[in-house]
Parts: structure tokens; C-alpha cells; sequence
């Protein structure tokens, strides 16, 4: 009843505005006219384009906070998933809030940033922004993503002080898109636990199976780095490694875990190679000196110490 | 209402563009879409919504003011109309159905080039008032959906042994018996299912067959025929 009335008010206000009067004898002029006279046709023209720009704004602007918390929300999904934590018809705000810490990474130095807001931080955009982000080698550049940002936003599960996990975001070219995951690792910074790829958009069925949980479920209890005694790796997708740097591969086939090397082993999509290869590059890149192995490092010597 | 839904011309509309004048195999439109969202069903019958939604709305809104159409801004008027309802579908899906827009991606965009969409605007809602139009939008809609749920029922069923994500067929790789065709998945395939989609309409209704329009002649014994 109130907004009828304010609806009213409405009315007879414009009912006593003289240049709504003049509107409408004008439009009546224009409505009039013939089709195709050329008053008409700009004065359409403009009245669609308005009607639809206001149309647009209202539905970007209005729905904006739900899109941004549907956006948080899901994001939030994916870093409880790959920490194993999500449960079904748990809460994520309050779960994530709960178990998951947060932290500014200094991609260079591998130092915590202790001065920038962790919450307001947003590595794809930094990574878009010239101030907070740096051109790739070359040469370096094995996953194909030409800029990364000077900082890290990783995330960290503790258990009475102690890390359990590590989720560090990766990403890296596949065959048509950009994939954008996270990677968790337990406290030794080596072995797997679980990766998970939230935004990609590869061939469904082929290289799309990245988000096939059966073959996500592969990942866990593999190692990154070659270790010192480790045996010669048998030839995977792409090169071997030297010891201490990054080894994890796919390979073409079904891994045989019974093979020395096969910890650093992981199936290849089937019908995917370039996928497969792109998987394999974006998690030595982000494994590497250019990643996060200087930050695995320093999280390494001060495992189990409370911060 | 009900005196409407039964008028004649409005089950026409909504009946005939289910096989007897179908936009993909008959007019051969909306078929870009068609080969790139069939590759699972669940996406496709999301698509099929969508697009049903924006040809019935579009159709109306265009139908409404058709009388005050400049006849030559019509196709951007058309346009503006159709990609203004495309962007407020797009972001009512980020805000109330996340997953599904995620899923969906950039193909929500790809409907305001959807030909079918246009096709209708101009072929049917310029000329006829809105509630028919309106129809007109479903039943084209709904022709398209018929056509986009068969190719995807083939080509995920055949290409990963799934329906719906749900396993029909073991795959070899699970220790199953049934080794998925790579090809079922990759947009190619969409085009040999719809030819045979549209062979076998046509072989049903075979009025639906165009004439020909040029005839390649036999060259009868002519110079260097025989070697």
C-alpha cells in the first residue's frame, strides 16, 4: 500500500512536471512519425539504448554482492576440498574461518609479508597489475603464464600449532586454456596431499578430467622434489630432473607403483598429452626457484614451530 | 489464458519447430552451439534452457515494439534487445546459480550470436504480435533443446561412458569392458550425428528435402573421358 501510494505521488508529480509534459507530446510527435523518417529512427535508437543500459547496470549492480559472496564462497569450497577438509553440508564460511590461515607469500624471498591485507589480496589480478607483478624469462617460462605476481597467496592448515598442510596456488598453459588449481603439500613441503583445479576450461572428457576426483585422488603420496638416493627416473612426458629439483610428472599410461621412481609418478589423461604436459609444467614451474621452493625452504626449517 | 493457449496459431507455433520445421535440422541454425555444448548432457540441457528463455523473451520484447521499428537500425535494434537480455541471464546465473555458470562459461555469451535467436526475431516476432511470438520463442527453443539433448545423449554416453556423470558403460580404464571413443568428445562428432539426425528426418518427411538447385551433369563420352 505504501509504495502505491508513493507510486501515486509519483504520477502526480510528473503529471505537474512541465518537462514531463513536454516529454510525452514529443514522444507522442515521434511515435507519429514514419519508420524510417530519420528523427525517429535516432530518437529509437536512443531510447533503446537507455532502456537496456539501465536494464544492465540495475541487474550488474544489484546482484554484484551475491556474485562476489557466490565467488568468496566457492573459492573457499576449493581450498577446504584440497585440504580434505570439506564435509558435506558443513559450513564454509565458518569452516574456512576456522581451519584455514591465510598468508602473503614474497614469491622471491619466500618471507611471509606481514604489512598487506591478506583478506583483500587477489593474486590472479596482482598478477594483471604492472606495480605488483614481473615479467617471466623466457626461457623460465615452462608453464606458459608469461607474468606472475611478486606475491603469494597461500594458505595454511594448522593442528595445535602445527602445520598439517600447505596449499600453494599454481597455475600454468594447458591445450586451450589457462588452469588454475592449488596444490597442498604436507608440512615437509614435499609430499602431495591433494590437487585441485577450479577453473579451466579444457576439452570435457579429455583434458577437463583435471577435476575427475578418481584421478585427483592419484596425487596423494607422491613427492615433488628428486631426492638424493632416488633412483633414474624412467622417461615421462617431458625431461628428467636433476636431484632437488622438482620431478613430478605425467606420465603416458598407468603408473606402475612398483617401479623405483614411481613417487614422482602420476597417470597421464588418457587422450590428453597436452594437457598432461601442461599439468607436469605448471607444477615444476611453481615447484621451482621461480615458485615457491624458496618459501618451502624457509616453512621447512620452522615445521612444527608455532608462529 | 487458457482460450489463448489453445488458439490455433499458438500450437502451431509451439508444435511445428519440434521436428516439422526444426531450426537445426531444417533451418540449419544455432548449429555452433550446437557442436560445442553437446559434449556433456548436463551442460547442454542448461544451454537449452537458456536459450529457450532468451528466444521466448527476446521474441516478446521485439514483437512488443515492432510498430516503431526503424527499418534500417532493425538487426542492431534486434541485437541491442537480445544482447541486453543475454548479459541480465548471465549475471542472474552468477548470482543464483554459481556452479551451473561456472559450467556454462563463456557459452552463455555465445547465445546473442546464437542464429536461432535472430532468426526468429526477424523470420517470426517482427511481424506477429507478442504472445504468439512469445510461443514462437518456446517451440523453437524446444525444437533446438530436442535436437541438442539427442547429440549429447550420443556423444557422452559413446565418448565417455556416462550419462549425466553417471556411469552407463564401464570404461576399460576402470577395469570395465567399453573403451570410449575420443572422437564423441571433441566437436567434430556433433556434426556427423546431426547430418545423421537430419538424413534420417528427411528420409521420415521427405518433403523436408530442398530442391536442387544445380545439377551436376554427366559429361556423356566427352574428350579425355575414358583413359
Amino acid at each position: 500500500m505504501l509504495k502505491c501510494e508513493q507510486f501515486n505521488k509519483i504520477c502526480v508529480a510528473l503529471d505537474n512536471c512541465e518537462h514531463y509534459q513536454k516529454f510525452k507530446v514529443y514522444r507522442d510527435n515521434v511515435l507519429a512519425l514514419g519508420n524510417d523518417s530519420l528523427e525517429k529512427t535516432i530518437a529509437i535508437a536512443v531510447a533503446l539504448c537507455l532502456v537496456c543500459a539501465v536494464l544492465v547496470s540495475f541487474s550488474a549492480v544489484a546482484l554484484k554482492s551475491l556474485q562476489v559472496h557466490n565467488k568468496e564462497l566457492d573459492m573457499k569450497k576449493n581450498i577446504l576440498d584440497v585440504a580434505g577438509l570439506l564435509q558435506e553440508g558443513g559450513d564454509i564460511d565458518s569452516d574456512f574461518a576456522e581451519k584455514i590461515e591465510a598468508k602473503i607469500v614474497n614469491l622471491e624471498t619466500g618471507d611471509y609479508v606481514e604489512d598487506m591485507n591478506v583478506a583483500e589480496y587477489d593474486q590472479r589480478k596482482a598478477a594483471k597489475d604492472p606495480a605488483l607483478s614481473v615479467a617471466i624469462p623466457k626461457d623460465k617460462d615452462i608453464a606458459h603464464i608469461r607474468i606472475k605476481a611478486k606475491y603469494a597467496k597461500v594458505y595454511l592448515v594448522k593442528e595445535s600449532g602445527a602445520i598439517r598442510s600447505i596449499i600453494l596456488p599454481v597455475n600454468g598453459y594447458g591445450l586451450w586454456s589457462t588452469l588454475y588449481g592449488f596444490l597442498s603439500l604436507d608440512a615437509d613441503g614435499q609430499t602431495v596431499q591433494s590437487i585441485n583445479f577450479y577453473d579451466q576450461q579444457e576439452t570435457p572428457g579429455l583434458g577437463g578430467e583435471v577435476v575427475n576426483p578418481k584421478w585427483r585422488a592419484l596425487w596423494k603420496g607422491k613427492k615433488v622434489y628428486a631426492e638424493s638416493d632416488q633412483p633414474s627416473l624412467e622417461k615421462g612426458l617431458i625431461e628428467e630432473a636433476e636431484i632437488g629439483e622438482p620431478a613430478l610428472s605425467l606420465i603416458k599410461g598407468v603408473v606402475d607403483n612398483t617401479k623405483p621412481g614411481s613417487q614422482y609418478q602420476v597417470d597421464g589423461l588418457a587422450g590428453a598429452s597436452l594437457t598432461s604436459t601442461g599439468v607436469t609444467n605448471l607444477v615444476r614451474y611453481w615447484m621451482s626457484n621461480e615458485g615457491f621452493a624458496p618459501y618451502l625452504a624457509k616453512v621447512r626449517t620452522v615445521k612444527g614451530v608455532k608462529s | 489464458m487458457s482460450a489463448v493457449l489453445l488458439n490455433d496459431e499458438t500450437k502451431k507455433v509451439l508444435i511445428t519447430p519440434l521436428v516439422n520445421d526444426n531450426p537445426i535440422t531444417l533451418q540449419v541454425l544455432g548449429i555452433c552451439s550446437a557442436l560445442a555444448v553437446t559434449s556433456q548432457m548436463s551442460t547442454s540441457l542448461i544451454m537449452a534452457l537458456a536459450l529457450t528463455l532468451v528466444t521466448a523473451f527476446s521474441s516478446a520484447a521485439i514483437s512488443a515494439i515492432r510498430n516503431h521499428i526503424p527499418s534500417s537500425i532493425r538487426i542492431i535494434v534486434q541485437m541491442t534487445i537480445i544482447a541486453s537480455l543475454v548479459i541480465v541471464v548471465d549475471q542472474l546465473l552468477k548470482a543464483f546459480a554459481y556452479d551451473v555458470s561456472k559450467q556454462l562459461s563463456v557459452f552463455v555469451g555465445l547465445i546473442i550470436t546464437n542464429c536461432i535467436v535472430m532468426g526468429r526475431a526477424e523470420g517470426y516476432a517482427m511481424k506477429n504480435p507478442p504472445l504468439e511470438s512469445f510461443m514462437d520463442g518456446i517451440g523453437n527453443g524446444l525444437g533446438y533443446s530436442l535436437i541438442l539433448i539427442i547429440v549429447a545423449f550420443f556423444r557422452e554416453t559413446l565418448g565417455s561412458g556416462k550419462l549425466l556423470g553417471i556411469e552407463v558403460f564401464k570404461l576399460t580404464k576402470d577395469g570395465g569392458w567399453y573403451d570410449p571413443n575420443g572422437l564423441m568428445l571433441l566437436p567434430p562428432s556433433a556434426f556427423f550425428i546431426i547430418g545423421l539426425i537430419i538424413w534420417s528426418v528427411r528420409q521420415w518427411k521427405p518433403e523436408q528435402t530442398e530442391k536442387v538447385e544445380f545439377k551436376i551433369m554427366s559429361i556423356a563420352h566427352g574428350e579425355g573421358g575414358h583413359h
